[in-house]
């Protein structure tokens, strides 16, 4: 059923598949990139633990810099170091880095064009317990309506680590989510993963499922089950890149399929099933249904508890393919 | 404008005052051209710029991008038409793009964009992220030590932003001594005079107590505007503010110390008369 191309982890559907927090990816994946290359810098706004930037703190401490809780400074400060030839990261958690400071993002990053990569932990509702303030859950909305930014949600931890590699040889800034909750392990180290391309994980001809960060496991997890109870054989997108879109592989999917589903860990407003609308609205008119929180804020609760109360669990997703395919027969 | 023809080294106070009064004529009539943007503050830093272009800064406008070249920094974008006109006056891009200023397909925006001009080094006018952009610059001019400061300006008004003061408490924590932040304090903002829209004082008490070293200047005297930077630059462990008190609009009595000169342009008539009390000026 996986795409063997893409050398999956093969224990994906076992119950006891391994899990691991994509922010565990970020903290590896700096370290290593630091080491080859100097002009890597991380800047952090007090929560350089929670984003497991303790190891490169230690080993880097001249490129390591405090700024405490204050991401509007941050951000711009990052502009400045930026333009002398560093590489700086600015990171914090998602909801408060994209909100909080996005005049900044704007202004000092965007419109200049600035070698500066944002990076926004605990996505979605992954810090759930701590309510709506933390959950993020427009951050992809707000970073990809500006210009020059590069949008990208890793779907594990594995992908996390090598995102951090690619992003810093891409020029430009790039704003990267990611989950702090441990979720399974899909790709592996052979899994290749290239900014701006989306990949096939199942082939399906049915209905083409497109989702991006953690979400892509319960989109995985639906599309087993569509196949084993209803013998509907739905192709699974996994779109980390949001911006730039994969318009080729999302294009072809839709026109096999001509049923298009989105899930992310986001609001159904502005996010990738916002992006896939839009570019399949002008090049190839095609019904989507997006899944996402419904135009609603958050509130305290357990990871799986909190993505089953806002619609996003895997059985809200077999469910509501189910039901579009139904629609689309009439 | 009359052209210098001295080199600039040889330049005398007196020159340079003749300098900075030729730049408040030019930034009239960009203005006037213009039809639209901001004149008192424009006019009442024509000293500071002068000074620091004309001065203070190491630059070289035939290498605007050498590496070792002092940054300087405008947050208050909006002020933009003199650092225009004074970029343009020391050689930068020629005059006559002046008369573009904020007009379609122009390099002279309404304000400041990166690099759209050589000798622009920031974006900025949604206010407040000037110092922590300065302070980028600064981190890795200590990273890489090349031995320039970094000077930025920022307004008055400007220090109501939140930003401003993550900065100013940023920048003493990490001993950024290389850093000159002039603070144009002339008292105005765009709905009236700073101390009744939101009361800054005692400003200099609450830098020093933020642990800048704080100089407190005439910012229409050249020399003191030069002798502040020059005792910045030998101040350690700290950074330097230096409160650079002005007049708004200065050198044109109906628009001295009247906010609402902040944000309009004046008549052509009022131009003319302006330029006439300007040149009249010794």
């Amino acid at each position: 059923m996986l795409n063997p191309k893409l050398k999956l982890n093969q224990n994906l559907f076992s119950k006891n598949v391994d899990v691991k927090s994509p922010r565990e990816g970020f903290g590896e994946g700096i370290v290593e990139i630091a080491q080859s290359n100097e002009n890597v810098v991380v800047l952090a706004a007090d929560l350089a633990n929670s984003v497991k930037l303790s190891e490169f703190a230690k080993k880097y401490p001249q490129r390591f810099i405090q700024v405490g809780i204050a991401e509007q400074n941050m951000c711009s400060i990052a502009f400045g170091l930026s333009i002398n030839g560093k590489i700086p990261f600015i990171v914090s958690h998602a909801v408060f880095l994209t909100s909080r400071a996005w005049d900044q993002i704007k202004l000092s990053i965007c419109s200049t064009n600035s070698n500066v990569k944002i990076i926004g932990s605990h996505a979605g509702f992954s810090n759930g317990p701590d309510g709506l303030s933390a959950e993020s859950l427009e951050d992809i909305a707000i970073t990809r309506v500006l210009p020059n930014i590069t949008v990208i949600n890793t779907i594990d931890y594995e992908q996390t680590k090598k995102a951090v590699k690619e992003i810093t040889q891409h020029k430009g800034p790039v704003y990267l989510r990611f989950s702090k909750a441990e979720t399974p392990i899909i790709t592996t180290k052979d899994t290749p993963f290239k900014i701006g391309r989306a990949e096939v994980l199942i082939e399906g001809k049915d209905v083409s499922i497109i989702s991006c960060g953690s979400m892509v496991y319960d989109t995985l997890i639906a599309a087993r089950n569509l196949r084993a109870k209803y013998n509907i054989e739905a192709e699974v997108i996994s779109s980390p890149t949001i911006k730039p879109l994969d318009a080729n592989t999302i294009l072809k999917s839709a026109k096999k399929t001509r049923l298009i589903v989105t899930v992310e860990e986001h609001q159904v407003i502005g996010g990738l099933g916002g992006a896939v609308s839009e570019l399949l609205s002008e090049s190839l008119p095609t019904k989507v249904l997006r899944i996402g929180v419904n135009d609603t804020f958050g509130e305290s609760g357990g990871y799986e508890e909190l993505k089953d109360k806002y619609g996003i669990s895997s059985h809200h997703i077999e469910e509501q393919v189910l039901r579009s395919l139904k629609e689309n027969k009439k | 404008m009359p052209k210098l023809k001295k080199n600039i080294r040889n330049l005398s106070i007196e020159d340079l005052y003749k300098i900075s009064k030729n730049l408040k004529q030019t930034v009239i009539d960009m203005l006037v051209e213009a039809k639209s943007g901001h004149t008192a503050g424009s006019l009442g830093t024509a000293e500071i710029f002068t000074a620091l272009y004309f001065n203070v800064l190491n630059l070289d406008p035939k290498h605007p991008e050498k590496k070792d070249r002092d940054r300087f920094i405008l947050s208050n974008g909006h002020i933009c038409p003199i650092w225009y006109a004074t970029l343009s006056e020391r050689g930068f891009f020629p005059s006559k793009e002046l008369w573009t200023l904020r007009k379609m397909n122009s390099r002279l925006q309404g304000h400041p964009k990166y690099k759209s001009l050589p000798g622009i080094e920031n974006s900025s006018g949604s206010l407040g992220q000037g110092l922590s952009q300065a302070i980028g610059i600064a981190i890795s001019e200590k990273m890489d030590k090349k031995g320039y400061r970094i000077y930025c300006m920022t307004g008055d008004g400007e220090l109501n932003e939140g930003q401003i003061w993550e900065a100013a408490m940023f920048a003493p924590s990490k001993k950024l001594n290389n850093i000159t932040w002039i603070i144009d304090r002339n008292n105005i903002q765009s709905d009236g005079n700073t101390e009744d829209v939101m009361p800054l004082e005692d400003l200099k008490d609450k830098l020093e107590s933020f642990n800048w070293f704080v100089i407190e200047i005439d910012g229409h005297n050249i020399q003191e505007i030069i002798s502040a930077c020059r005792m910045a630059k030998s101040v350690n462990q700290r950074p330097t503010a230096i409160i650079a008190h002005t007049i708004p609009g200065e050198g044109v009595k109906f628009m001295e110390n009247k906010y609402e000169w902040h944000g309009k342009i004046p008549t052509r008539s009022q131009a003319r008369q302006a330029k006439e009390e300007l040149s009249s000026i010794i």
